[in-house]
């Protein structure tokens, strides 16, 4: 693909400034909670306590008597409309106000609908709930034993088993097991995490009485496929919903579930008439909203003695919360977990999960993550370093002899995934280049001589994004294509409308370079518009890294479909035969009379006021494009650590990060959105963990107990390219946003445990916190 | 029962009868409906709610509207003048310092504060003066950029006019 685009148009490879900018940085975004309608009611929500508990009494009758609160909701008045439960995307469903039983701390238990902010919150103080608490089930094991108290006695199975899921082939896996000279085996624990983006969630709803329509404001990644299942579940006609998602204050995977709150307040409106708004804050956002990981592995990994990888076999428990209301595909319980064997050449593998309830609550979200490819890479790249260091070998070296040599892509892997393209030795040589490899090997050795802990890690990674081909690929049995709408207009300016959504990655700008580079009009000219369901195409929004790879290349396609009647046009104009036309430095041209040109801002003109009798006048298109096959980006991380011996502190000294997304359209913005997913991917290395007390009391309920990065701990990013053109995708490129949160983690904790390795250290579960690198520095005596 | 404030919002004199217990950043959003200042944590954590309150950075969510009676308040809306971006605003666009941009005015808020006593930080001081502000996009890698490139500006705009040729009459 050219990066050739002149700075005029701004097309593909141009460092574009962005076109969101100017509002943000002037105050003028239009976030959820900036939205203030005539009318408009406030809710809040009442919680749960407890973990689990019957529900015996809720009496409201204090809360209605404080004036200006008009209603109290509650699971029984949902139930009466056939909406206190609703489904999930996993074919599970989940309460939205319980009738008489919650399954975890700080559920949604009734809401307030007030006149006033302060009064809502005033009121939730005074809805008297009377529970009967029942023991809760906390550890994902103990919930699989045959006395564990029941999470769901509402389920026809009488156990707190999900589902189990398998990929992969067991018995060639078993017989590569037999052959091979070496096998390790290590449990890794990835833990619960939470997206945790700024913004928290919310939405106004607003219900149109004379018009009967309802209107959704809300924080969501996934607007049109909300609309089809709040229809489904309410009834209300589909065209009379209309959900916009706005700016969005960060999404990350956690705006993907329907929560409760969006719900209710939904109800709230209808009942009311007035606009409700609901706004999570940060503790409920904690708490109840859908968490992500909570993978218990245990992995074994076999090979020759010469360190040639042979087989993988992975059983992993996976803690999906109360309800199973995972964000995956359909057919995916548990993700694309079975991308596992990661970057190399396994004659085998045997991937098994079983999901399991807990009260908690759901798991399975995101966490900048596409679909469980964070656990899998950080499984596969810990175990490579766990061979490495049994064999006494380099992990360099273990990785380069076992990479999918470049030439055999596309590569099918043993769990049946087929890659699209890579270039792994390339990647892995320019971060070893960049970092000086053999050099921080040596002062290592150095610094271990003088009882210093350094340490170095590698991660060698593949990401498997952009869902995805219809044929795999669904959500609720809507196939996962994308779109794109463009329309010319006579000036040759433009307005194109996307079936994803941003939530910061940076849309507005860089869809517009796509559509610049394919038609060669200036990007300035260009609008792209998304998030509104009552004008944008239909599309499934944006997560897992997947609106470059298919929203992209649906814009890309409507922009070749305008390119293609845009020709007539042309052929007209210079009254010359279509065929006889080529189109060169964005013009289409007569072949080899270069000076007989014509540009998209003239073809558009006529395309209104000079057409040809055979073509309908106009200048627009629209593509639903359906991937051929996923995008399977990848990168070499390379991280150097330096722990105190004093403290347990990990401080990241240095961090390289070569990422192949295949053909940028905006280096700047792929930049951002690398350093970002490294920051994400180091929060759960270092910092970030969710966890329970044998009540089911959730431990980090704020952001004074749960810590997101922030620029002290943060390295200074470095980061590197190469360039491996995606073969099906219109343009070669790949999904970028997720790479660098899959692939830091286990860069961190490889270099973590290379740095203790020589203590006899062979794996430490992330987070690093430093009382839990203190605790390994006093048993090894090295503590100071 | 209703207090009066009385203060002043990006030069402009703004009051109202409130109750005591609204939160500053509840005033500044809902009563003078400047919704550029944004709510992230509750706790004095994230500073999305950062604003200048006479000059100093504070969070407003842990702030009630009535303690900053007769102050100076400036919000992101303040920093353009004239329809000129401030520096740190032309930082941030320049450096790519945003995404989502939930987190943008509160750290521009501190960052343009702390850049007028430091004006010339390095990278570890710049990273301490914003760690008390969150951002879950940018990795903090272009924030920091953004701020250099804020300050660079700010110095020029000061050194011009010592720079400027002396074409008034000699002091007597």
């Amino acid at each position: 693909m050219s990066t050739t685009g002149t700075s005029t148009i701004g097309g593909m490879g141009h460092r574009v400034k962005r076109k969101e900018d100017p509002r943000f940085l002037r105050g003028k975004g239009n976030y959820v909670d900036d939205i203030k309608l005539p009318g408009m009611l406030y809710m809040d929500i009442v919680r749960s306590p407890y973990a689990h508990a019957n529900i015996t009494k809720i009496d409201a009758s204090k809360a209605l008597a404080i004036p200006g609160v008009l209603a109290v909701v509650t699971g029984k008045d949902l139930d009466a409309a056939g909406l206190a439960w609703m489904p999930t995307l996993m074919s599970d469903k989940q309460m939205v106000l319980p009738v008489d039983r919650v399954v975890y701390q700080a559920q949604e238990v009734a809401a307030v609908i007030a006149t006033e902010r302060y009064i809502a919150a005033d009121a939730i103080a005074q809805v008297e709930v009377e529970y009967d608490p029942l023991p809760p089930v906390i550890d994902p094991f103990k919930a699989m034993e045959a006395d564990a108290p029941l999470v769901r006695p509402d389920r026809e199975q009488k156990t707190n088993h999900i589902w189990h899921w398998e990929a992969g082939d067991a018995a060639k896996t078993d017989e590569a097991f037999k052959q091979a000279d070496v096998v390790v085996k290590q449990d890794l624990y990835i833990p619960r995490i939470h997206v945790a983006s700024i913004e928290t969630c919310g939405c106004v709803a607003s219900f149109d009485r004379v018009a009967g329509k309802l209107t959704v404001y809300m924080t969501t990644q996934a607007p049109h496929a909300i609309r089809t299942v709040f229809s489904l579940v309410t009834g209300i006609p589909e065209h009379k919903i209309r959900i916009i998602s706005p700016d969005i204050g960060g999404g990350f995977g956690g705006k993907v579930p329907v929560y409760p709150g969006y719900v209710v307040a939904c109800v709230a409106s209808l009942q009311t008439g007035h606009p409700v708004k609901w706004i999570e804050d940060r503790s409920e956002n904690l708490q109840a909203d859908s968490f992500a990981r909570d993978y218990h592995i245990s992995a074994e990994l076999a090979a020759n003695n010469d360190g040639t990888m042979k087989a993988l076999r992975v059983k992993t428990l996976a803690d999906h919360g109360a309800f199973d209301a995972a964000a995956n595909p359909s057919k995916f319980p548990a993700g694309l977990f079975s991308v596992i064997t990661g970057s190399y050449g396994l004659e085998a593998a045997h991937v098994a999960v079983d999901g399991v309830y807990t009260n908690k609550p759901s798991g399975g979200v995101a966490y900048r993550c596409s679909f469980r490819v964070t656990e899998a890479v950080h499984t596969i790249e810990r175990m490579v370093d766990t061979l490495a260091q049994q064999l006494k070998m380099d992990p360099a070296d273990v990785r380069m002899k076992n990479f999918i040599p470049p030439e055999a892509f596309p590569y099918k892997s043993a769990t049946g995934w087929e890659y699209d393209s890579g270039n792994y030795p390339a990647a892995l040589r320019k971060a070893m280049e960049k970092i000086d490899y053999a050099g921080l090997r040596k002062e290592q050795a150095e610094k271990r001589a003088k009882g210093e802990l350094m340490g170095i890690g590698i991660s060698t990674f593949t990401e498997i994004v952009g869902a995805g081909p219809s044929h795999t690929f669904d959500i609720l049995g809507i196939k996962m294509f994308d779109s794109c709408e463009i329309r010319v207009h006579p000036t040759g300016s433009v307005i194109a409308r996307i079936g994803v959504q941003s939530q910061g990655q940076g849309h507005e700008t860089t869809f517009a370079q796509i559509v610049a580079e394919e038609l060669g009009l200036p990007v300035e000219n260009i609008t792209v518009e998304h998030g509104d369901t009552d004008t944008a195409p239909y599309g499934l929004g944006t997560y897992a890294s997947r609106s470059t790879p298919t929203a992209g290349a649906a814009t890309a396609v409507a922009a070749r479909k305008i390119r293609d009647k845009a020709r007539k046009i042309a052929a007209h104009l210079l009254e010359a035969n279509p065929d006889d036309l080529e189109w060169q430095d964005y013009k289409f041209q007569v072949k080899g009379t270069p000076g007989r040109s014509v540009g998209m801002k003239e073809i558009a003109f006529a395309a209104y006021t000079n057409f040809p009798s055979d073509v309908e006048a106009g200048l627009e298109a629209v593509d639903y494009y359906d991937p051929p096959n996923m995008t399977f980006p990848f990168g070499a991380y390379i991280c150097v650590v330096d722990i105190d011996r004093g403290t347990g502190q990990v401080k990241i000294r240095r961090f390289v990060a070569v990422d192949d997304c295949g053909n940028i359209i905006n280096p700047m913005i792929v930049d951002g959105q690398i350093h970002g997913g490294l920051t994400m991917g180091m929060a759960p290395a270092l910092l970030e963990a969710i966890t329970y007390d044998e009540n089911g009391n959730m431990q980090q309920g704020t952001f004074m107990e749960y810590l997101l990065p922030t620029a002290m701990e943060t390295p200074a990013w470095e980061t590197d390219k190469t360039v491996t053109p995606s073969p099906h995708h219109p343009f070669g490129a790949k999904g970028v946003g997720e790479s660098a949160t899959v692939g830091a983690p286990p860069a961190i904790a490889n270099a973590v445990v290379d740095a203790l390795s020589h203590l006899g250290v062979t794996h430490v579960d992330i987070p690093f916190t430093p009382w839990k690198i203190y605790a390994i520095l006093e048993e090894h005596g090295v503590a100071e | 029962m209703t207090q009066h404030v009385k203060l002043t919002l990006n030069g402009q004199p703004v009051e109202a009868d409130i109750e005591p217990r609204l939160l500053l950043v509840h005033f500044i959003r809902e009563v003078a409906n400047l919704t550029g200042t944004h709510i992230g944590c509750d706790t004095t954590s994230c500073g999305a709610c950062t604003v200048q309150i006479n000059g100093v950075p504070s969070k407003s969510c842990t702030l009630f509207a009535v303690q900053v009676d007769g102050a100076d308040i400036r919000t992101v809306e303040g920093l353009e003048q004239d329809g000129q971006l401030s520096p740190i605003q032309e930082g941030f666009f320049e450096e790519h310092g945003l995404q989502c941009g939930f987190c943008t005015p509160g750290m521009m808020m501190t960052a343009e504060a702390f850049l007028r006593d430091h004006p010339d930080p390095s990278e570890a001081e710049i990273r301490q003066a914003i760690s008390g502000n969150l951002c879950r996009c940018t990795g903090y890698v272009n924030i920091v950029k953004s701020i250099q490139h804020a300050a660079l500006r700010m110095r020029e705009g000061q050194a011009a006019p010592q720079e400027a040729p002396v074409t008034a009459e000699a002091p007597r």
